[in-house]
């Protein structure tokens, strides 16, 4: 259900495999392989990061079937906005209210 | 020019070094043991998405559509992964877990506020607005642009 995770230890930072998987998700979304992974795996393909591509392109699709070609603009932020909204908002949040380990505050 | 050679002299000698000392470092930094590593991390994110399943079928429950639910699900686990990133849990989690705690979207939620926090010293427009998206930033960005690419393609297909 998670086997994708497994490959990604050795190489490269966070960013660079947070960023690969997104454009992994999207790409795979787009050739139509995802979908039926989500069916099946259900939380198990939405969480990691590769669901968060795939739900830009699916719901860039969805908007361009119902309002042509705005939807390639208007689509993708749609289906992503309440995680992007929650990060941002807990993200700031929290950081406001905590801070790093050891560092004192 | 005598000068010159032993400058030379001097930079190779100091290559040697290097290549020595970095062959020491080599041969002292242990590697990590790769299946370890990859069981902790397929555990690990094994259970964070069990935990989203769990927050989506408990959604779906309150006779939610299917999207709303995960999305909710979304929501509560980028809350839950801030929180976690905030008391200072969840990088001890990421160190044993690596990408097992990196991938699923706790991690993304992790990797804003981490330095977040971190540069809160810098004041909150430049320091926590700005290094918040250090590493979400990019992640978006390539996101949208394949979306975009990707929304371009099948609406010329279409």
């Amino acid at each position: 259900m998670i086997g994708q995770l497994l490959m990604d230890l050795t190489p490269l930072t966070p960013a660079h495999v947070l960023v690969l998987f997104v454009v992994l998700g999207g790409i795979l979304s787009g050739v139509g392989l995802y979908q039926p992974l989500v069916d099946i795996a259900g939380a198990g393909a939405t969480v990691p990061l590769l669901g968060f591509g795939h739900a830009l392109v699916a719901g860039t699709i969805e908007d361009i079937n119902s309002f042509g070609f705005l939807g390639i603009f208007s689509g993708a932020l749609k289906a992503t906005a309440t995680g992007i909204m929650a990060a941002v908002v807990f993200g700031f949040f929290m950081s406001v209210l905590f801070n790093p380990k050891g560092k004192g505050g | 020019m005598p000068n010159e050679m032993n400058k030379k002299q001097q930079e190779i000698k100091e290559k040697m070094q290097q290549q020595k000392y970095q062959s020491k470092v080599d041969n002292v930094t242990p590697t990590p043991p790769l299946l370890k590593n990859i069981c902790w991390a397929f555990v690990v994110g094994g259970l964070i998405c069990t935990l989203g399943q769990l927050f989506t079928d408990y959604f779906l429950g309150l006779d939610l559509p299917k999207k709303e639910a995960s999305a909710c699900a979304t929501a509560v686990l980028v809350f839950l992964g801030a929180f976690f990133t905030g008391i200072g849990v969840y990088d001890d989690l990421g160190k044993r877990a690596g990408a097992g705690s990196i991938v699923p979207i706790t991690g993304f939620a992790n990797s804003i506020v981490a330095p977040a926090m971190e540069f809160k010293r810098e004041g909150y427009v430049f320091g926590v607005g700005a290094k918040m998206f250090v590493i979400a930033g990019p992640v978006l960005v390539y996101g949208m642009v394949t979306a975009f690419i990707i929304g371009l393609i099948y609406w010329i297909r279409q």
